[in-house]
């Protein structure tokens, strides 16, 4: 870990006097990205790096939700959408193009106090639909199942609801508009299930495993994690991007940005 | 000189005058886009159906647009938060203005704006971390997130505004009122309730109204609390308010979701006008009761 830090930051320091040198001649400009907040982390962090590497330009990013970054980019308001679900047909209609930035995994958590440590995907869409209702019935101890989601039209519960195929039949006890949100009250009910991504996880609450497979990069990384999404970068097709853009663009997608990626809590696809 | 000195005024008027309506001009801007943004949808999905639809469900593969549920929901949490509320606020400003020490009035008061000054994030964060969990152990619920939560938290965030013009109201009534019905032989308390309430009535009202409104229109704090599911209200069941609704979806929404949402802005609008046209009527009638 130790070893690895130093290398990271050897290679930075690398990467910094490379861009001391060559950095006079790129050119100036803004990157405007927007949309999934599930995407803020991964984001925030290659901004930082590519900021630090190209100091003529700066990235903005704004946290508006999927739907509205794709909007944002069809509207011509924003360089790069950022989308933590896969473009519709009618958004590709649009003129827009998705491209795969990493993968994340949506976690399904429970309060550290349930026994429950594993179920499958059949049983969690049984369990969101209200088929199952008590705890008892797969393990855990007798108890009503408070069922924690977000909002409609968040990409988490889209991601989360399409892969269980549970959409629109959830029967949840509570909506909320944050990951953050999501944690912090299953944190605090020992009978509280939800999701949030895998990026976003603490200790305050316990992942399940999923059919026996552990949420963690490997496995979301070879599939084996059955419950996870795409993080995509949307462009408009066929129209270039500003120089500055095109820039990070390409820097993001580059191997050089996946430890980056990988240190934020997603999984670079490179 | 007398002309440089009309012209001066005449600029200083004109100043002033457009300043007033820049605001008048924000309240107009407002009305006539929610209007605009708002109608389309009410059209589309049918008045009927909108207003006393039970079933919302705006991202179903087959959407449904009814905000009966968020109507009611609203109307019950703050009638829940008033009924809360308004006795504890009222009996605060009795003694606050009649009866408190002047110590324990500095200190009450200034305790009060600060209340008043908190930012509606910290009650709902405080909310959902010690309130909800209360209520979910006290009452044995499965989750506290709730109606009741939302009442709750309502009814202290109402108080400020409800202690303050209550204050005000009751230190305006004159003092010869109640020194003549203590001459009269009537006990203090006695004087407050019969003589400086009655004649602080429409003020109180007033301050009843004014907290109406900020519950009403108050998003945030309740946001963290009720559980936002679109169900029919309940006390101790997960529910969304109009202002929530609107809140909750705006960020991801788009097309004919999007427009309900600004339709469902547009009938909150509507009822926090009907909320200010009655707080007009009884400000109007403490006027006309002065005369």
């Amino acid at each position: 870990m130790k070893f690895g830090k130093r290398i990271l930051s050897l290679g930075l320091m690398g990467a910094l006097a490379l861009a001391a040198l060559t950095g006079c001649g790129s050119s100036g400009g803004t990157v405007s990205t927007d949309g999934s907040t599930s995407m803020e982390k991964v984001i925030g962090a290659l901004k930082e790096n590519f900021e630090s590497e190209n100091k003529s330009i700066s990235v903005t990013y704004n946290p508006t939700g999927s739907g509205a970054g794709i909007t944002a980019v069809a509207e011509g308001s924003c360089d790069i959408g950022l989308s933590s679900r896969d473009l519709k047909d009618e958004e590709i209609a649009q003129g827009l193009a998705g491209t795969v930035l990493a993968y994340d995994g949506i976690a399904v958590i429970v309060n550290p106090e349930n026994p429950v440590a594993d179920l499958d995907v059949e049983t969690i869409g049984r369990i969101f639909t209200g088929e199952i209702t008590n705890w008892r019935d797969v393990g855990g101890a007798d108890g009503e199942i408070v069922l924690i989601g977000r909002e409609a039209g968040s990409g988490t519960r889209d991601g989360f609801e399409s892969i269980t195929g549970t959409k629109d039949s959830c029967k949840y006890r509570q909506e909320l508009s944050a990951t953050g949100d999501v944690i912090t009250t299953v944190a605090g009910n020992p009978a509280a299930i939800g999701y949030a991504s895998l990026a976003a996880l603490k200790d305050n609450v316990k992942a399940l495993t999923v059919g026996g497979v552990a949420p963690s990069d490997e496995t979301v990384k070879d599939g084996s994690y059955p419950v996870q999404r795409n993080f995509v970068l949307v462009t408009r097709d066929g129209e270039a991007l500003s120089p500055s853009a095109q820039k990070f663009f390409d820097y993001i997608t580059s191997e050089a940005a996946a430890e980056v990626i990988r240190n934020a809590g997603a999984v670079p696809v490179k | 000189m007398r002309n440089k000195k009309a012209a001066f005024e005449k600029l200083v008027y004109g100043i002033f005058l457009l300043l007033g309506l820049v605001t008048v001009g924000c309240v107009l801007l407002i009305t006539v886009y929610l209007v605009i943004a708002g109608l389309p949808a009410i059209r589309e999905i049918g008045l009927r159906q909108f207003l006393f639809g039970k079933v919302w469900a705006s991202t179903a593969a087959e959407p449904s647009y009814g905000i009966l549920p968020f109507i009611l929901t609203s109307v019950y949490g703050t009638a829940g938060a008033i009924a809360l509320g308004v006795p504890v606020g009222f009996l605060t400003a009795v003694y606050l203005a009649k009866l408190a020490p002047n110590g324990v009035k500095a200190a009450v008061g200034t305790a009060v704006s600060l209340l008043a000054g908190i930012p509606s994030v910290v009650y709902g964060l405080v909310g959902m971390i010690v309130l909800v969990p209360a209520i979910r152990k006290l009452f044995h619920l499965p989750d506290g997130a709730s109606l009741f939560a939302a009442i709750l938290v309502l009814a202290v965030m109402i108080l400020p505004s409800i202690v303050k013009m209550s204050v005000t109201a009751l230190e305006a009534v004159p003092k010869e009122y109640e020194d003549a019905s203590l001459a009269l032989g009537a006990a203090p308390v006695e004087t407050y309730f019969r003589v400086s309430v009655p004649a602080a009535k429409s003020g109180i009202a007033a301050a009843v109204v004014l907290g109406v409104g900020r519950a009403i229109g108050e998003a945030m704090a309740v946001m963290m609390v009720c559980g936002n599911v679109a169900n029919m209200p309940a006390l101790f069941g997960s529910v969304r308010f109009l202002t929530t609704a609107v809140a909750a979806e705006m960020s991801y929404a788009a097309g004919l979701q999007r427009q309900a949402l600004f339709s469902i802005a547009l009938v909150l609008f509507l009822f926090i006008m009907l909320v200010g046209a009655c707080l007009n009527f009884f400000l109007k009638r403490d006027k006309e009761g002065a005369k």
